[in-house]
């Protein structure tokens, strides 16, 4: 009986499916995990107040999330050193993120179940965000106005809201300040420093040159003093108040509240303010810039950086992959040079993309950046402007990287148009050129869409040649901003994909940031898998379009 | 009759206008066209000018070296006695003559001009019986010996300043322990051989003394260490003095390393004395051996930078590297490392580079050779002159050499040599390194001394990336080529329109996304769950022919109803259930077969360590990676068997299996073999996965749980910290270009077959 089943082959192809079976599996449980794990992230969770014996018998109060749990079997917990009694079948363990970078050295602590004497969620567990030493956790004691109490107790947590909302009014303000007009007035004067040294290289700095100059440089000046007195009133005011709260060993911190970003009480939450918080530390993760060393904060930098280079990538690759699919189809004879060209193709879809990074450090940034410097921007040096990795070099090595996509993808469409239309147009009296143009290139178009989403797509996620040729881990200024000329192709940038990398193996603090990167990994799943399924979805109807066609 | 002529001349207009306007057409018609074959030429330049670029920077790793006399001149105050030593400082403008009356001579290296002549404060009556260079050479330090068993201890130096924005050098001498003669030798024997090792606090000097009424000469050891007090400016200059154990007699030349741990007494009959002198003030011979041939000499010694190892020069025209290596009872001994054959005549000068493993050798009939002693290269072979060569000296840059030859002339050579280090032995065979037990493959790209040496060895990473490929085929081979056999063949189209999508899908997905769950999820998961994913191996499959087998005693009427090619969606459930029994069974099978941890078994028992991101993580990881690729590709091909073979293969009598090896498989093969093809060619390039999911360790070891680096990892790693256009970045852009290759031709044979396969398809 058996020898027959498998004489029929059914086993094999039910290995077959199998193996189906398992791939389904696998891309729906990575999708399902990273989903989890970064949907969790911003949920506000509940802070535990343990009371714990530590190993030397001492009893300890600590707070803290929990974030993780581990069972440990009875012998591998007796193999690993831990003492168990006989009644215990496995050892439970639970991380706890405990906060309080400042005061005990470390963010997260491993408790074991069994040594917790008593678990509560009191609701007067306060989380305060900081821009500096992670999350606190604690208690709230008192908030004062320089040094002088203003409140304390319970009754000082709606004060202190409310003193804090008006702190990062002014935290916005000091931002804008720094960033944006001081930011200004640097790059003017930067500006103005090159102008000089361009006109002393040319010898056409004359005095009516040097006034002019002169005169511009007093004026910034005059702007950056009047700057930096608003600044000195700004910091002055958001450093008057401080909040005393109490840790989990009973010390007092003293937290001024220009480091706070946020203060709540989880534990007092009801659903409807959970999904409130949930919904604005979403935006704040999409809005945000990063603080901490990438660890906490938003990362809109990296989404703007992602964006701008797939945009830039978009304008170079589409004519490229356009004219070079039309000759393979339109106006090429099919023989050796259009097999060497697919031959061609093909190895550019397959060259590994950190080779493509080699080449854009050493062909783009090196010798053509290079050249561009000393033709065009001989003041800066020595300096680099273009012979230094950035967003235009970043932009031009993916463009080359994903041309094979836009190509495979406009051949295929170009194929799919029936000849009765090309030849259609061509006994009217139309060109070549007029019938490709005017009749096959509209009717191409949504492959060539679905061609340039799929490039898109791969250029969001790819991250090996992008941090040899102009991704940093943190760029002070984002590469589009109002000062002149707005875009500035020769900036470094930051983009998700590197963000991943970085924050998740080469952050100081990893166990912190991996929540984020979670989320940061899911952000860019949603985008690339929303872009997929496009091109797939018109790829579709392009294809019912033509089958009505040709019926 | 004008209302004609204008209407005529109106329409002559139109004419002509519409003339202009059908020239246009067919120019911007003639133009396209043009610029569309450029547009499509550019693909294959732009796949060409990769390769030739990278070509381009990774040529001049193998160019030789060359040397070209730039001048010649009389030697500078040639009256002043006979040369011991040439110098020159680093930027090779001034030069210097040391002589055996005590004159320093600074001359212009160019002209020969000189700029500064000095005599050594060398007190009245005494003569200049022994001179040599200081350990480390880069010190510009020199020691006279005197006939009345006193030493001076001399530095040359070169101030650098900036008279309107030019350069100016300017050499002077300065007495490092001061105008006054040391004592070496109490009874004022003369010193006729000294050599010294000088440092910031401590200077050791080697001298051998003559006869004397005194008594026979001696070998000795005189240390001097400057104590600075904590509380006062002055320094405490403390003095330590030994004999070595060791006849006087026969001493022909005497060297220190730098660390002035190794004192080096080579013999006139060939025999070099190893002394250790840790100690200073009890010197321990460790070693006394032959280093040369029977009937042979040694004629120079020098070391090479890093006072790691010896290059012994012989009357045979041999040159021996000589190295401290550390044997199997892990005591260190000098051996030979490897030896150069540069001449049939003796070596008479033994010039080595202050910054890298070069030296330059010339020998009795005047002919130079500079050599790359790890790289095992012969760079440049010239003749610097007819005569016999008197004194040689390389810049501290290794870009010039002064040679004095026996007929009162300086030779000034340029000499271009960039990348002496790489060979193509060197990168890809065994190299034995200084004080490495034996030959290896390293690669060991950077350090913080200065005196390190790089080590390129691209075995390693080609090694790590076959290894990364390897597994990750392993994983995505069987995955792959299953499901595309299934979903093509035997699925039910309503099914295969999602399936196809969805795996696809995973192919789009980042690998930096992929990278970074195996480094941060998965790598923890299966530390902790190893057995389980062992026993998953066993469970699933076992588990899916199990449900199988039960599956056809499924009520007929059930069995019936159940519309076909559906099983896929049946099985995931079943999957499902037998990887949870595995992880739930894991713990106490482990504990029965393997005494509680398997991890623990492996190391205790195989004697296999267990690293926590290793080859089997980055095998899931990036065979998941690969698995897309190569489903699509061969999903592709199975599919498009034409459909009247198989119809054909079915009618005559042959089940769906049958039909599917003996005809599908073999019809589609090509198409197949070129899935894994690519799918080979994505894994050998992949760069995020094995970046993040390994430990990028550049070990050569099989093991599932080892570590491993891959070619395109260390590009990433190392490139944006490599110095444009040094070595280390050409060597990184040659394992950029065999990347390509590899791929290259991974992906041209399948292009080529599958486009040979369409052909035959189209044909049936």
């Amino acid at each position: 009986m058996m020898k027959l089943w498998f004489k029929s082959g059914k086993p094999w192809i039910w290995l077959n499916a199998a193996a189906v079976s398992t791939c389904l599996i696998m891309v729906v449980g990575l999708l399902g995990l990273i989903t989890v794990r970064g949907v969790g992230h911003f949920w506000p969770a509940q802070v535990g107040q343990y009371s714990y014996e530590a190993d030397n018998g001492k009893q300890e109060i600590i707070f803290g999330e929990k974030v993780d749990a581990t069972v440990t079997s009875l012998a591998a917990a007796k193999s690993a050193g831990y003492k168990m009694a006989e009644n215990e079948d496995a050892l439970i363990q639970y991380q706890l993120k405990t906060g309080n970078r400042d005061v005990t050295g470390a963010d997260f602590r491993w408790i074991q179940a069994r040594r917790v004497k008593e678990e509560n969620y009191p609701t007067n567990m306060m989380v305060i965000e900081r821009r500096e030493w992670g999350n606190f956790y604690g208690q709230l004691l008192e908030l004062k106005e320089n040094n002088t109490v203003i409140a304390s107790g319970e009754q000082a947590l709606p004060i202190v809201q409310e003193k804090l909302a008006d702190a990062l009014i002014m935290f916005k303000t000091i931002n804008t300040l720094e960033k944006k007009e001081i930011g200004a007035v640097n790059y003017g004067l930067e500006r103005l420093r090159l102008e000089e040294k361009k006109l002393a290289l040319e010898n056409h700095l004359d005095t009516e040159a040097k006034q002019r100059i002169a005169a511009q440089k007093t004026d910034y000046d005059l702007k950056y003093k009047q700057y930096q007195t608003q600044l000195a009133e700004l910091y002055q005011k958001i450093r008057q108040h401080t909040l005393v709260a109490k840790t989990e060993s009973g010390a007092s911190v003293t937290i001024p509240l220009a480091k706070v970003v946020r203060v709540y009480q989880p534990n007092a939450m009801g659903l409807f303010d959970k999904i409130g918080h949930y919904g604005v530390k979403v935006r704040e993760f999409l809005t945000d810039e990063p603080r901490e060393a990438n660890t906490e904060g938003g990362i809109f930098p990296a989404i703007f950086g992602t964006v701008l280079m797939v945009l830039i990538m978009s304008v170079i690759v589409t004519p490229f992959g356009v004219v070079a699919a039309v000759y393979l189809r339109e106006y090429a004879k099919q023989g050796f040079v259009t097999r060497l060209i697919r031959i061609a193709v093909n190895n550019l879809a397959g060259v590994p993309s950190v080779v493509y990074g080699v080449f854009g450090l050493g062909f783009f940034v090196y010798i053509l950046g290079g050249h561009i410097d000393t033709l065009f921007f001989p003041e800066a040096a020595p300096a680099p402007v273009f012979g230094t990795p950035g967003l235009m070099w970043a932009s031009i090595t993916l463009a080359l990287l994903t041309l094979p996509v836009v190509i495979v993808s406009t051949e295929e469409g170009l194929a799919r148009i029936p000849k009765s239309i090309r030849e259609g147009s061509l006994a009217l009296g139309a060109t070549k050129f007029e019938t490709l143009w005017l009749t096959v290139l509209p009717m191409a178009s949504p492959a060539i869409m679905t061609g340039l989403i799929l490039a898109v797509a791969r250029a969001a996620g790819e991250v090996a040649p992008l941090m040899l040729v102009g991704v940093v881990k943190l760029a002070p200024t984002l590469p589009l901003d109002g000062n002149f000329p707005f875009l500035h192709l020769d900036r470094k940038f930051m983009h998700l994909g590197f963000h991943i990398y970085d924050v998740g193996f080469q952050s100081p603090n990893v166990e912190a940031a991996r929540p984020l990167v979670y989320a940061t990994a899911l952000l860019l799943v949603l985008v690339i898998i929303s872009l997929n399924l496009a091109a797939i979805v018109i790829r579709n109807n392009l294809r019912e379009k033509y089958r009505a066609l040709e019926g | 009759m004008s209302d004609i002529n204008a209407q005529k001349k109106k329409s002559s207009m139109q004419k002509s206008d519409r003339d202009i306007h059908e020239r246009w057409r067919l120019l911007k018609d003639s133009i396209a066209g043009y610029g569309v074959i450029l547009g499509g030429l550019s693909v294959i330049v732009a796949v060409v000018l990769i390769f030739f670029y990278l070509l381009y920077v990774v040529f001049p790793l193998f160019l030789p070296a060359s040397a070209d006399s730039t001048s010649q001149y009389a030697v500078p105050e040639a009256t002043q006695g006979k040369t011991v030593l040439l110098d020159m400082e680093e930027q090779n403008k001034v030069a210097v003559r040391f002589t055996d009356t005590g004159q320093v001579i600074f001359f212009d290296v160019a002209t020969g001009k000189t700029l500064l002549n000095q005599k050594v404060a060398i007190p009245d009556g005494v003569q200049i019986t022994s001179f040599s260079q200081a350990s480390p050479v880069s010190e510009n330090t020199v020691v006279y010996g005197l006939s009345n068993g006193q030493v001076i201890i001399v530095k040359h130096q070169y101030k650098i300043s900036y008279v309107n924005d030019a350069r100016v050098i300017t050499p002077e001498l300065f007495y490092p322990s001061g105008e006054q003669a040391l004592i070496l030798d109490d009874t004022g024997a003369a010193l006729e051989k000294i050599a010294v090792a000088t440092g910031d606090n401590a200077t050791t000097i080697v001298a051998k003394t003559a006869n004397s009424t005194q008594g026979l000469g001696k070998i000795r050891l005189t240390h001097f260490e400057k104590e600075t007090s904590l509380f006062s400016e002055e320094n405490k200059l403390t003095r330590s003095d030994a004999v070595l154990d060791m006849p006087a007699a026969g001493i022909e030349a005497i060297l220190i390393d730098r660390n002035k741990t190794s004192l080096f007494l080579v013999g006139s009959d060939g025999r070099l004395s190893v002394f250790d002198i840790s100690d200073k003030t009890n010197p321990l011979l460790k070693q006394h051996q032959n280093v040369v041939e029977s009937g042979q000499k040694i004629t120079r010694v020098a070391f090479l930078n890093g006072d790691l190892s010896l290059m012994i020069g012989e009357s045979n025209g041999l040159v021996s590297q000589w190295s401290m290596v550390r044997n199997k009872l892990n005591r260190s001994a000098l051996q030979k490392i490897r030896s150069f054959k540069v001449s049939d005549k003796a070596v008479v000068a033994i010039q080595t580079e202050q910054r890298r493993k070069g030296f330059v050798t010339i020998d009795a009939d005047g002919v130079m050779g500079i050599y790359s002693s790890t790289a095992e290269r012969e760079l440049v072979k010239k003749s610097v002159g007819e005569t016999l060569p008197v004194a040689a000296a390389l810049s501290p840059r290794a870009n010039a050499l002064l040679v004095q030859l026996d007929n009162g002339k300086i030779n000034l050579w340029n000499v271009k040599n960039e990348h002496p280090e790489v060979s193509l032995a060197s990168i890809w065979q065994e190299v034995w390194y200084e004080s490495y037990p034996k030959p290896d493959y390293i690669w060991q790209s950077s350090s913080a001394s200065s005196d390190f040496e790089p080590k390129f060895s691209l075995t390693p990473l080609v090694f790590g990336t076959l290894k990364a490929a390897f597994y990750s085929m392993l994983v995505a081979m069987p995955l792959a080529l299953m499901g595309a056999i299934y979903t093509a063949y035997f699925m039910a189209p309503r099914m295969r329109q999602y399936v196809k999508p969805t795996i696809e899908l995973m192919g789009a997905l980042p690998t930096v996304i992929l990278g970074f769950l195996a480094g941060l999820w998965l790598a923890p998961f299966v530390e902790e769950h190893l057995a389980g994913l062992f026993f998953l191996i066993m469970t699933v499959p076992l588990g899916v022919m199990i449900f199988a087998y039960a599956w056809q005693y499924l009520p007929r009427s059930l069995y019936e109803k159940i519309p076909e090619g559906w099983d896929a969606a049946f099985l995931i459930p079943v999957i499902l259930f037998s990887g949870w029994l595995a992880f739930a069974l894991a713990p106490s099978l482990e504990l029965l077969l393997f005494h509680g941890s398997m991890r623990e078994w492996f190391k205790a028992e195989l004697g296999i360590g267990y690293d926590q991101r290793n080859a089997l993580i980055v095998g899931i990881a990036m065979g998941f990676a690969v698995i897309p690729t190569m489903f699509s590709i061969a999903e592709d091909a199975i599919f498009s068997v034409p459909k009247h073979l198989t119809v054909g293969s079915l009618a005559l009598g042959a089940t769906t299996w049958q039909t599917m090896t003996k005809v599908v498989l073999l019809t589609a093969s090509p198409g197949i073999f070129s899935a894994v093809m690519i799918g080979l060619g994505r894994a050998v390039g992949e760069t995020m996965i094995v970046l993040m999911a390994t430990g990028n360790t550049p070990v050569m070891d099989l093991s599932i749980f080892q570590g491993l680096r891959t070619l395109a990892a260390n590009i990433a790693v190392e490139m944006p910290e490599s110095e444009v256009d040094s070595t280390h970045y050409r060597v990184l852009f040659l394992a950029a270009l065999v990347l390509f290759t590899f791929t290259f031709v991974f992906n041209t044979l399948a292009e080529v077959i599958r486009q040979r396969l369409r052909e035959k398809y189209s044909s049936l």
